[in-house]
């Protein structure tokens, strides 16, 4: 896959986990369109490479930290201990 | 290798603050965001897990509900599971739909599709009734496990640590057999999007629960629906002396 497709994916992706996001998908879509926009006339491919390590690690924050707010909240309100 | 059976509802999403309709009749559901029961979505990721360890051949997911429940049916798929089945119950019908109605629906697909192993959450966090799978169970005459934090599978058999008061029990139970999954038991992945896409190429089965046999109209009649009692606001008392004399006055020391 071409580096300019592996942006556009991990921005749809990032895109749809922000629908989750606990202050709203618009903050969420504001923010992702700055960090991405931000950076949009970057031509060096290694640091691009980077970026997109970077990005895929906030995918993998991302679903990690729903999952933990989940697991917590029914923690709370389901169990006593 | 064994064909599972795992049961989805879709229900207000957990983060949502649950708000009573004015008139009294339900809550409000219209424009608000709804998800998967996170309870089945524990079951769904057990069954994929056992797919994964080439311990089950095939998963078909169930739902019933009105139009909108197959949006739980295509997170099911998105996560890895091979076929959906949407029983379809709208209005009123649905209002009233019972654990009952749920668990003879079950049944007769359990039997229909030659299920080997049902995988269930042990309730949902709209009605909190944590009674499908005891009552799937009892039609089938199936054994059950409830509350698993621990399912191995066996050849003929599957071993599920169940989370008791105070402790574990362990328990083996001869397939076919029923299983509801415990909050403890697996942390569920997230549908990613590229599995949303190919998840929409899944094939998902109308049914209505005429085809099945089952009867779903109401029997009874929600008469009321009001908020859980508000706190009551605290006091702030300038000194010990009369904090101690309200406490006294209250019975507390």
């Amino acid at each position: 896959m071409s580096q300019r497709s592996r942006v556009i994916n991990l921005y749809k992706t990032l895109l749809h986990l922000g629908k989750d996001w606990p202050a709203g998908h618009d903050y969420f879509r504001g923010k992702l369109h700055n960090a991405f926009f931000k950076n949009r006339n970057e031509t060096n491919p290694e640091k691009i490479e980077q970026m997109i390590k970077h990005a895929d690690y906030i995918v993998k924050e991302l679903e990690a930290l729903y999952m933990l707010k989940k697991y917590r909240t029914m923690k709370r309100r389901y169990y006593n201990d | 290798m064994a064909r599972v059976l795992v049961g989805v509802k879709r229900v207000i999403d957990y983060a949502v603050k649950i708000r009573v309709k004015p008139d009294k009749t339900g809550v409000v559901t219209d424009g608000v965001k709804h998800s998967m029961n996170p309870f089945d979505e524990i079951a769904v990721e057990e069954a994929v897990r056992l797919k994964e360890k080439k311990l089950a051949s095939e998963i078909i997911a169930i739902t019933c509900g009105p139009a909108q429940s197959q949006e739980a049916l295509r997170t099911a798929l998105a996560m890895g599971v091979d076929k959906g089945i949407h029983v379809e119950v709208s209005g009123p019908e649905y209002e009233t739909l019972q654990p009952i109605h749920v668990s003879k629906i079950l049944a007769k697909i359990a039997q229909n599709e030659k299920i080997d192993l049902i995988i269930l959450g042990k309730q949902a966090i709209d009605d909190d009734s944590n009674q499908t799978a005891q009552m799937t169970s009892g039609f089938l005459d199936w054994s059950l496990a409830t509350f698993a934090s621990k399912i191995e599978k066996g050849e003929k058999d599957v071993t599920v640590t169940r989370d008791i008061d105070g402790g574990h029990e362990v328990v083996t139970l001869k397939l076919p057999a029923i299983v509801s999954a415990d909050l403890r038991l697996n942390e569920p992945r997230y549908a990613t999007l590229p599995n949303i896409m190919k998840a929409k190429k899944k094939p998902i089965q109308k049914l209505s629960p005429k085809d099945l046999g089952v009867d779903t109209t109401p029997r009874i009649k929600i008469i009321s629906v009001e908020d859980p009692p508000t706190r009551q606001a605290g006091q702030i008392v300038p000194d010990v002396d009369t904090l101690i004399a309200k406490l006294k006055e209250k019975g507390h020391c």
